[in-house]
């Protein structure tokens, strides 16, 4: 908690509006490299990549902010939005990067859609993130109001897995990075079961 | 440029070839890395003077070769191949080598052999890639000595009129231009004849996607992705798509080899 305190009290000063410029700049300098040629001899495959790879981080950092406060006492729930509503947008160039640039056949995207089983988790993935990103607003959560909304924001500790996992299948034979990321992912999912320890010396027994 | 001095080869196709850079920069060669800059990166390490390979099995002369007995009385042909990725990319490559049946026929294969066995180096000094177990190392391939003897399968030692840069394979390689490229297995040690049909790497690690065959074949997708096109490295970002033809286009060389075999099932 000593670490925390001053870390807590400098972010109590950082506006959350300027990752949402700044989450823009890794995708310009992608497009960029890829239109000047910098990104090797298969520029589509490499910013498709890139641009999943982001989404799956930021997913990654979503996922990451409750077991920080929790377990580090480090706040960063202000910037969560933001950060969700980046791997949002990183997943939908992802997705229209593969229609566009590399599929390029429609009745091949639908095949690969229903035929291809890392392409139909990662479509599902995409398609659970829609009603969350349309959500992220102030709006939708006073509609909602707070409890149905993290009902309907729960979805990310499926969704989240799937992204994951369409990255494992995704690449030739069993690779170690995108394991590391589903560990990753489970990992961070793991730590919410842990029970509330703190609750439970505090407060009584619930029934008396 | 012209330092192996390579003669042109009537099976060479005349599509215009992929950049030197194209093709010894985005390889796979998974002993130096999954990524495909990764052999370009770390292949410097592979230390090819004095290589050897050993020719064995069902042979009458078995031993073991340098490459320069292995070089010796062969004629460097230039060979411009198409060559198709299984993960759906393609290039056009100029290879210098010479034909398996060459070598093969020099080594005398025994009536009773019917598959041509191949093995890659195996050195965690110098292959920073074999420290993940992605594959069970050393990698292996196969041919049957049918396809072995197909004047299409070429021992690479050149690539563009040079010696080949490690990272593609040196300084010997398979050239199969009718299958999937992980079949032209890179930096050979070993070749052996042998009477059953030989394990080969990606087969072991999953025999439901990778078979034994592994021809070129659009009508039989890969498990996880379509084999119907594919796309042409070089064309930047506005590269179309543009179809896999049947035995990498091949097929009058190779067609009558599989006559009567269905290649679904023998895929």
């Amino acid at each position: 908690m000593d670490l925390a305190a001053p870390i807590n009290s400098a972010l109590k000063r950082v506006p959350a509006w300027p990752l949402y410029p700044l989450g823009a700049v890794p995708v310009v300098w992608i497009l960029w490299q890829g239109l000047e040629g910098k990104l090797g001899v298969d520029p589509t495959k490499a910013i498709e990549h890139q641009l999943g790879l982001w989404g799956l981080w930021l997913l990654i950092a979503g996922l990451a902010i409750t077991p920080l406060q929790r377990f580090a006492g480090i706040r960063l729930l202000k910037f969560r939005r933001a950060i969700g509503l980046l791997a949002f947008f990183y997943i939908l160039a992802h997705l229209l990067v593969w229609l566009v640039l590399d599929v390029q056949i429609p009745s091949l995207i639908w095949a690969d859609i229903v035929k291809r089983p890392y392409i139909t988790i990662g479509m599902a993935a995409f398609l659970l993130m829609v009603p969350l990103a349309l959500t992220s607003n102030n709006w939708s959560l006073r509609k909602l109001g707070a409890a149905r909304w993290r009902r309907l924001h729960k979805l990310t500790y499926v969704l989240a897995p799937l992204a994951a996992i369409h990255f494992v299948m995704v690449v030739k034979g069993w690779q170690l990075e995108p394991i590391y990321y589903l560990a990753c992912v489970v990992g961070l999912l793991a730590l919410r079961l842990v029970p509330k320890r703190l609750r439970i010396f505090a407060a009584p027994p619930v029934r008396s | 440029l012209a330092n192996l001095g390579a003669k042109p080869s009537r099976y060479s196709t005349v599509e215009e070839p992929n950049t030197l850079e194209h093709i010894t920069t985005y390889n796979n060669f998974y002993e130096f890395g999954t990524g495909k800059d990764d052999p370009a990166q770390n292949a410097h390490r592979l230390t090819t003077d004095g290589w050897e390979v050993e020719v064995g099995g069902l042979v009458d002369k078995p031993g073991t070769w340098t490459m320069d007995d292995i070089l010796k009385g062969t004629t460097l042909e230039e060979r411009i191949y198409r060559l198709r990725c299984v993960e759906g990319w393609s290039m056009i490559i100029p290879w210098v080598g010479f034909e398996l049946s060459d070598l093969l026929n020099r080594v005398g294969v025994q009536s009773g052999a019917k598959y041509v066995a191949f093995e890659t180096a195996l050195r965690p000094d110098e292959m920073t890639g074999v420290s993940s177990r992605v594959l069970d190392w050393p990698y292996v391939e196969g041919l049957r000595l049918d396809e072995a003897m197909n004047p299409l399968t070429i021992l690479a030692t050149g690539l563009y009129d040079e010696p080949i840069p490690n990272q593609n394979g040196a300084p010997i390689r398979l050239v199969v231009p009718w299958k999937y490229g992980f079949k032209s297995i890179k930096s050979i040690v070993r070749i052996t004849l042998t009477d059953d049909e030989p394990p080969t790497s990606w087969n072991k690690t999953q025999p439901r996607e990778y078979g034994f065959y592994s021809n070129v074949n659009p009508s039989v997708d890969h498990p996880r992705w379509s084999q119907a096109t594919e796309r042409r490295i070089g064309g930047g970002l506005r590269a179309r798509r543009i179809p896999t033809l049947m035995f990498n286009g091949y097929g009058a060389e190779v067609a009558e080899l599989y006559d009567g075999m269905d290649l679904a099932k023998h895929f």
